[in-house]
């Protein structure tokens, strides 16, 4: 794949055509009447990504920081690579910077483990806020639950947006630490992390930023935002499932204890005293994704080269063309997103249940979630049990957005008399 | 593929869209709430019971067309009906829409059953199959716990 033949129809927002694009993407040419409509719960692979991995099993697979020998380096010398490509990708100051994790739920809790009993105590507090996804509010439960923490929610405003003002009021001297979304996944709202981070460094606190929706929709940039984490996963990236990234800022990570104990992660062991790998490999215990990792690399590497401000670009003209065709549909209310939603299109049917309007879509070969998305407790401040989420990657274009709204019409034709 | 509407056949469509037996009662001798994590769906059936007789029996939530209906068909053919009737209407509901063994039922109670046929269709539909449970889960955790509120879950 070269950038010319991506590039080739520039005439579509992002400087890429979508349909062509396609042709990367062999799902598409196994389900030829697939209009997927997913990609906020896991995104399509690249052939690149697909082949890469296979190809690293065929030709250059051993197990990493081990062996002498020429193929145990070049294994090594690639995990490495992708760790670049992950500072690269991140704009992070230090490649030391990069742990490989398994997926953001992971990134989280290793956190919440880790960094959490060495720095706080009974009575500090956690601040969230009401858009999280439960992979960043159940790991800072069992956390308060294990040393007493106090866990402080933060409210969305009427517009569905992160409520900064409050947000602001509930930052203390007690605050320890401000672990919150990027982009609610279950929206698509985008919180002005910019400004969550400014405010909470000026109380003391550290940061945590879930990037798991955002991640691969936008440019992220370490040194300019100033977070102390930021978290995301790689399948959401177009790359494989099971390998994510956890960014810290080297010298809080230099000061976390190890997360899990093994191999990897020690330079010395004896039966009365173990000493510990410098980061990032204190917190890789045990024989890493290798595939994995190479194979987010190559994930990355697709997504540099259509280009990240050209992605965005391609992002809000989809979502607004969706924003506009669904809003345009009777008794359709799309969930509000604040002042700036990107890529995540939630919505509420009159009269329709999430699961029957997703089954009659399904029959359409129109793949979207229905349910929760895991947001359990936005849900519920919102009155609703669910909705129907359709989300947007590279490979859609506005004619998926046309037979979703056929879909969701014909849906209303069979519900709604 | 199947076609959607062996899955929403009429009766189905209309049933989630006027669920009959909608309403609390007001001091149920039996009452539970079922509960489905995955997707959010919630019941509540509410019973009374005269001796081994089900007097009157109703329901309230919130789900899918599948559920409500299936809520809505159970408290149709169980009132009136006794305890025993209504394990045995389970059973064979249960047999029929999981595609496991059913037994013969008794003459009345298989003309019952028969109201509850169009249900079956969730059987070419897996994910929907405790859909059409929810509720029958929800009564059976009822007769079990009496005026205490049980609560069932299903996923």
């Amino acid at each position: 794949m070269t950038t010319a033949s991506l590039r080739s129809i520039s005439a579509a927002p992002g400087g890429f055509d979508p349909r062509r694009l396609r042709r990367d993407f062999p799902i598409f040419a196994n389900n030829p009447d697939l209009v997927f409509l997913d990609s906020a719960a896991s995104a399509q692979k690249p052939r690149s990504v697909i082949d890469g991995t296979a190809e690293y099993y065929r030709t250059d697979y051993a197990n990493v920081h081990r062996g002498v020998y020429r193929l145990s380096a070049r294994s090594t010398e690639l995990y490495e690579e992708a760790r670049d490509k992950v500072r690269r990708f991140l704009n992070a100051a230090d490649r030391r910077e990069i742990v490989f994790v398994r997926n953001t739920t992971e990134g989280i809790n290793l956190v919440a483990q880790s960094w959490g009993p060495a720095f706080l105590r009974e009575g500090d507090e956690v601040l969230i806020s009401e858009l999280e996804h439960h992979s960043n509010i159940v790991p800072w439960q069992l956390l308060r639950d294990r040393i007493g923490i106090r866990l402080v929610v933060a409210p969305m405003d009427v517009t569905g947006g992160l409520d900064l003002a409050a947000f602001e009021a509930l930052l203390s001297a007690r605050t320890r630490l401000v672990a919150m979304t990027h982009m609610a996944n279950a929206t698509g709202a985008l919180v002005p992390v910019e400004r969550v981070i400014k405010l909470a460094h000026r109380h003391g606190a550290k940061v945590l930023i879930d990037g798991s929706q955002a991640a691969p929709r936008l440019p992220v940039d370490m040194r300019a935002l100033g977070c102390d984490f930021y978290v995301f996963t790689g399948h959401k990236v177009y790359g494989p499932t099971g390998i994510g990234v956890l960014y810290a800022r080297f010298d809080v990570l230099s000061a976390m204890p190890p997360y899990q104990g093994g191999g990897e992660m020690i330079l010395h062991v004896s039966f009365d005293k173990t000493e510990y790998q410098e980061p990032p490999h204190r917190f890789e215990a045990g024989t890493p994704h290798i595939a994995g990792a190479i194979g987010l690399g190559l994930a990355l590497d697709f997504i540099e080269e259509l280009g990240r401000d050209n992605i965005l670009e391609h992002e809000e003209a989809l979502t607004g063309y969706g924003v506009d065709r669904l809003s345009r549909i009777p008794g359709l209310r799309l969930l509000g997103a604040g002042q700036r939603r990107l890529g995540i299109l939630s919505f509420d049917l009159e009269g329709i249940h999430p699961h029957d309007v997703s089954q009659v879509l399904d029959q359409q070969h129109v793949a979207v979630r229905a349910g929760h998305h895991c947001a359990q407790p936005l849900m519920e401040r919102l009155g609703l049990s669910g909705t129907t989420r359709a989300s947007l990657g590279v490979y859609n274009d506005e004619e998926d957005i046309n037979r979703l709204v056929a879909a969701i019409e014909s849906a209303r034709e069979m519900f709604v008399r | 593929m199947m076609d959607l509407r062996e899955l929403y056949q009429d009766i189905i469509l209309d049933h989630g869209r006027h669920p009959r037996n909608f309403r609390a009662i007001e001091n149920p001798t039996h009452v539970a709430n079922g509960h489905n994590p995955l997707c959010g769906d919630r019941v509540t059936v509410y019973l009374t019971l005269d001796g081994n007789s089900i007097t009157d029996v109703s329901f309230q939530g919130r789900g899918c067309a599948i559920s409500t209906a299936a809520a809505s068909l159970m408290t149709e053919v169980l009132k009136g009906k006794t305890v025993d009737d209504a394990r045995s209407l389970f059973a064979q509901f249960h047999a029929r829409v999981t595609g496991g063994e059913s037994t013969d039922l008794p003459e009345p109670l298989a003309d019952e059953m028969d109201r509850l046929e169009p249900l079956t269709g969730v059987k070419a539909f897996p994910a929907r199959v405790k859909c059409a449970t929810l509720s029958w889960h929800a009564l059976e955790a009822a007769l079990k716990g009496g005026d205490r509120v049980a609560t069932v879950k299903t996923e």
